[in-house]
């Protein structure tokens, strides 16, 4: 069987370390049904050997859940950015080409340093506030309405993708990018987050922040949580309008 | 000036004066052009109400120059800051981030040499503002054609300005009310442009 069994071919854009510059290795995967980007770079694993047949170390990347909730796989497969885990090879062109997502410091081949996501959530003070030295009790309800379309904001993983396609994400600007953004809608709608609201708008309104965004859209189109991206941004710059109009007038 | 805790309120400014009142101003000098169709008094009569307002100087320095040089210089920046990926993802909307980036450069130089010619020479070198003055600039296919570019520039700059200013100040926030203004902007487009280059043409 083993010499006219169908492969797969591979592209891969590899990096040694942080340091050294990106090259690009190709690989012929043992075709199986059902297959994803996951398991075919699993098999380059168990057998570390390039298309031309010598010898290679095994390719490095993150995943962990492998159902597209974590966001730990995020790839560049056949020029888009999306979830290594949810690309199955048979509705992928062949060849297919991978490489790690280089708005981030890349760390080693498919592995990136994404670390700018949770300093923006910090920054942004993605979460809402319930500690103190006494029970707080239950705080207030949230309306079912703004609780659906909040649910869907709450998909966001920090995967990157938006980052990745973003045109103002890049060494040259501060933009802290659009998934952070529509965090701070998710959490300026919960009721108790709520509170907290001013402080968050101040930090839009900071360096990198909410202005920075030029309107190219790519965001909502590349993110695999369907999450409205773009309306969330624009639903931030009213409150943020609003707000400063707070601001200076009182 | 860029990455300091300005940087929201100096782009907002930018967002503002792009508007108002550069692209009123624009608005209004296309319509003052498009008067030349009707012959060569009818322009000099127009131009001639445009340059006898009271208080010229400090209306053209308040109302054009600086909110003008503000938003040349400042768009600048921000269009070095964009690492554009329309090879990439094509879709309509980069395409039109990338083309509001080129088209500000374009309309930058554009809009020096066109001050040059039609407000530093004839302040310095006393030569009349009127009908001649421009038919004389643009009586070659080069400068013509140049001129053409240089105001449809302009045009499409301020049309996609003004759907992107209604999402960065929280007007439009649906995605449908991005789109309706998106097909308002185009036919914005189409108008200006019919009163931009018909002007321009009859000064040729």
């Amino acid at each position: 069987m083993s010499g006219t069994e169908k492969k797969i071919h591979f592209i891969i854009t590899r990096q040694k370390d942080s340091q050294s510059a990106p090259y690009t290795e190709e690989f012929m995967v043992p075709y199986r049904a059902n297959m994803n980007i996951i398991s075919a770079l699993m098999e380059i694993q168990k057998n570390p050997v390039n298309a031309k047949g010598e010898k290679t170390t095994p390719i490095i990347w993150e995943s962990v859940c492998l159902e597209e909730v974590c966001g730990a796989c995020s790839m560049v497969i056949n020029g888009k950015p999306r979830q290594a885990c949810s690309s199955l090879i048979d509705q992928l062109e062949h060849p297919i080409r991978i490489s790690p997502l280089v708005t981030f410091p890349v760390i080693r081949d498919l592995t990136v340093d994404r670390s700018r996501m949770f300093d923006a959530l910090k920054k942004v003070k993605a979460w809402v506030p319930i500690d103190g030295t006494y029970d707080l009790g239950p705080g207030p309800r949230m309306p079912e309405k703004t609780r659906q379309w909040a649910y869907e904001l709450s998909k966001c993983m920090t995967c990157g993708c938006c980052l990745e396609a973003c045109p103002n994400v890049n060494e040259n600007s501060s933009f802290i990018g659009p998934a952070p953004l529509s965090q701070v809608r998710l959490f300026n709608a919960h009721p108790t987050g709520e509170m907290h609201k001013e402080d968050r708008l101040a930090a839009l309104m900071g360096d990198g922040g909410i202005t920075s965004c030029g309107n190219s859209q790519n965001c909502v189109l590349v993110c695999p949580k369907g999450i409205p991206l773009t309306t969330s941004i624009a639903a931030l710059n009213r409150q943020v309008t609003l707000q400063s109009f707070k601001n200076f007038f009182g | 000036m860029e990455r300091g805790n300005h940087q929201h309120f100096y782009r907002k400014l930018h967002s503002l004066s792009g508007i108002i009142p550069v692209g009123v101003f624009m608005t209004v000098h296309l319509f003052v052009n498009y008067t030349a169709t009707w012959g060569i008094e009818s322009y000099n009569k127009a131009a001639g109400f445009m340059v006898n307002l009271p208080f010229k100087y400090f209306l053209e320095l308040f109302i054009i120059f600086i909110p003008l040089l503000f938003h040349g210089i400042y768009g600048i920046f921000i269009a070095r800051q964009s690492k554009n990926n329309v090879k990439r993802y094509g879709n309509l909307r980069n395409w039109k981030f990338f083309l509001q980036r080129m088209t500000g450069l374009i309309a930058f130089v554009f809009i020096i040499w066109h001050v040059w010619e039609t407000k530093v020479q004839v302040e310095f070198s006393g030569v009349e503002a009127d009908y001649h003055l421009m038919a004389g600039i643009v009586d070659n296919v080069i400068s013509l054609s140049l001129y053409i570019i240089g105001i449809l520039s302009c045009i499409y700059h301020f049309v996609n300005g003004i759907w992107t200013f209604l999402i960065t100040w929280g007007f439009t926030v649906s995605p449908q009310s991005q789109k309706v203004t998106q097909y308002i902007s185009f036919g914005l487009f189409i108008a200006l442009s019919f009163i931009g280059i018909r002007a321009i043409l009859a000064f040729a």
